[in-house]
C-alpha cells in the first residue's frame, strides 16, 4: 500500500509526468483513429436506415458521444480540480487547463451537429427544449472557464481560481439542468421532444458505443498532448525542460 | 457576530459617503426597464407579457454592475488583506460584505420595483409577487456573484470577466424567480418556484461565503 502510494504521487511531479504522457498519447491517438473508424463504418455502412429519420439519423454518431463527452469532461475538469485542492499537486491543475479546450470543443461539436440534426427532423435549426439550452449554458461554462485562466498570468493563481470555478460550476450543472428543464415545461407546450421513444438496433448502439470510446481516447490523447506543452511552457526555467528541448 | 456587524457598518459607511455608486445601479436598472417598452411598443398586453422577465433581467444586470465594487477598493488599499489576516473567520466578513452589497443594491431595486411594475401594468397580487420574488432572489444573486468577483480580483479584463463567469450561474435564480411572477400572472400558484428560490438562497448563503473566502485567498496569495 506504502508502495502504492508512493508511485501515484510520483507522476504528479511534472518532471515524471512529461515522459509518461508522451509515452502514452500515441496509443491513444491510434487507438482513437482506429475506433473511429470502425465506428463510422458501422454507423454510416452497416447500421441500417431509419424507418423514420432516413439516412439524416446518422448524424446520431457523432452527435450522441460528442454530448457525453462534453458533459463527461467538465465532470473531469472539476476531479482534477478537486484532486488539486486536496493534494495541492501541480500536476492537476495543468490537466484541468488542458482537458478544457477540447470539452469546449464537444461542447460546440454537439450544438453545431444538433443543429443539423435539428433542421431535417424538426425544420428547425433550434428550439429552446431543455436538452439543447442547457448544453449551451456548459458551453458558457467552458468559456468562462478558459477566459478566466487565460486572463490571469500567475500559472498559480489561475490553476486554483479556475480550479474553484470548475468545481463551483460542476455544483450548479444539475441545478441548471433541471431549471432549465422546468422552465421549458413552463414555457412550451409539447412542441418537439429529443427523446426518441424508438427502441435502437443492435448495429446502431454499437456503432455508438465505438465512436464513443473513440472519443474517449481522442480526449485522452489530446490532453496529454496538451500537458505536455504546458508542462513545457511552465517549467521552461527548469534545467530537464532544456535538456528535453536541447 | 461582532466582527460580521463591524464589516457590515463600515462597508454602509463607506458607500452612504459616496452616494453616487449606490444609485448609478438604481438607475441603471430603471433606465434599462424604460428601453424595453421603447424597442418593442407600448402594447399593454404585450408588455404585461414580458415584464417579468424583463425587470428580472435588469435587477441581474444591475446587480452585476455593482459586483465590481465588492471586493476591489478594499483589494486595491490593503484592508483585504487585513481581513484575511484577522482572526475573525474570512467567510464571516465575506457574508457581513455580500450582506452590505444586497442591502446597497439588491434592495433599493426590489424596493423600487413595484414602481416599474406599475408602469408595465402588472395589478396589484402580481407586484407583490415580484416584490417577494426579488426580495427573496436578490440576495442569492449577490451571494452567487460574490464568488465570481473575488475570482476576477485585480484580473485583466476583471469587469467583462465578471459577466461571463456568474451570468451562467444566475441562470437558476433568474428561471425560478421570473417564473413565479409568471406563474401569478397566468393564475397558477407560484409557492413552488418561491420555495425553490427560497432553497437556493439558503444553500448559497451558507456554501457562498466559503467559496468566496477561498477565492479570495487565492487573489491574495
Amino acid at each position: 500500500m506504502e508502495n502504492l502510494r508512493i508511485r501515484w504521487f510520483q507522476w504528479a511531479a511534472p518532471q515524471s509526468f512529461y515522459p509518461l504522457a508522451g509515452r502514452l498519447w500515441p496509443w491513444f491517438a491510434a487507438l482513437a483513429a482506429v475506433l473511429t473508424l470502425a465506428g463510422m463504418y458501422l454507423g454510416f455502412f452497416v447500421a441500417p436506415t431509419d424507418f423514420q429519420q432516413g439516412e439524416g439519423y446518422r448524424i446520431i454518431f457523432v452527435h450522441v458521444p460528442a454530448s457525453w463527452m462534453s458533459m463527461l469532461i467538465y465532470l473531469a475538469m472539476a476531479f482534477w480540480a478537486f484532486l488539486g485542492f486536496t493534494f495541492n499537486t501541480r500536476i492537476s491543475g495543468m490537466m484541468t487547463q488542458a482537458l478544457a479546450p477540447t470539452g469546449a470543443m464537444f461542447t460546440f461539436l454537439s450544438l453545431w451537429t444538433g443543429a443539423l440534426w435539428g433542421k431535417p427532423m424538426w425544420g428547425t435549426w433550434w428550439v429552446w427544449d431543455a436538452r439543447l439550452t442547457s448544453e449551451l449554458i456548459l458551453f458558457f461554462l467552458y468559456m468562462g472557464y478558459i477566459a478566466l485562466t487565460s486572463a490571469i498570468d500567475d500559472p498559480r493563481r489561475a490553476d486554483r481560481a479556475g480550479g474553484l470555478l470548475a468545481l463551483v460550476g460542476a455544483v450548479n450543472v444539475p441545478i441548471i439542468y433541471f431549471s432549465v428543464k422546468w422552465w421549458n415545461t413552463l414555457h412550451q407546450g409539447a412542441s418537439v421532444s429529443v427523446t426518441k421513444g424508438s427502441s435502437m438496433a443492435q448495429t446502431m448502439l454499437w456503432a455508438m458505443l465505438l465512436m464513443a470510446l473513440a472519443f474517449w481516447a481522442y480526449s485522452i490523447a489530446m490532453a496529454l498532448y496538451r500537458v505536455r506543452g504546458i508542462i513545457l511552457q511552465r517549467e521552461r526555467h527548469a534545467r530537464w525542460v532544456q535538456e528535453v528541448v536541447a | 457576530m461582532s466582527a460580521f456587524m463591524a464589516v457590515l457598518q463600515r462597508d454602509l459607511r463607506l458607500a452612504l459617503r459616496r452616494k453616487g455608486e449606490v444609485l448609478t445601479a438604481v438607475f441603471f436598472f430603471v433606465v434599462v426597464a424604460t428601453l424595453f417598452p421603447l424597442a418593442i411598443g407600448p402594447e399593454p398586453e404585450t408588455l404585461r407579457k414580458i415584464a417579468p422577465g424583463i425587470l428580472w433581467v435588469g435587477a441581474m444586470l444591475a446587480s452585476l454592475l455593482s459586483l465590481g465594487r465588492l471586493f476591489a477598493p478594499d483589494y486595491q488599499d490593503g484592508s483585504l488583506e487585513q481581513m484575511a489576516l484577522s482572526q475573525a473567520p474570512l467567510p464571516v466578513l465575506v457574508a457581513a460584505k455580500v450582506t452590505a452589497h444586497w442591502l446597497l443594491s439588491g434592495l433599493p431595486l426590489t424596493l423600487l420595483s413595484p414602481l416599474l411594475a406599475l408602469q408595465f401594468g402588472l395589478d396589484a397580487p402580481t407586484m407583490g409577487v415580484l416584490w417577494l420574488s426579488l426580495l427573496v432572489g436578490t440576495p442569492l444573486l449577490s451571494f452567487i456573484g460574490a464568488v465570481g468577483a473575488a475570482l476576477t480580483l485585480g484580473v485583466r479584463g476583471g469587469e467583462v470577466l465578471l459577466s461571463l463567469l456568474v451570468l451562467p450561474l444566475y441562470i437558476p435564480a433568474l428561471v425560478f424567480g421570473s417564473g413565479a411572477v409568471e406563474a401569478q400572472l397566468s393564475g397558477l400558484e407560484y409557492g413552488a418556484q418561491m420555495s425553490i428560490l427560497m432553497a437556493m438562497l439558503l444553500l448559497a448563503g451558507f456554501f457562498g461565503p466559503w467559496a468566496c473566502a477561498l477565492a479570495l485567498r487565492i487573489a491574495l496569495e
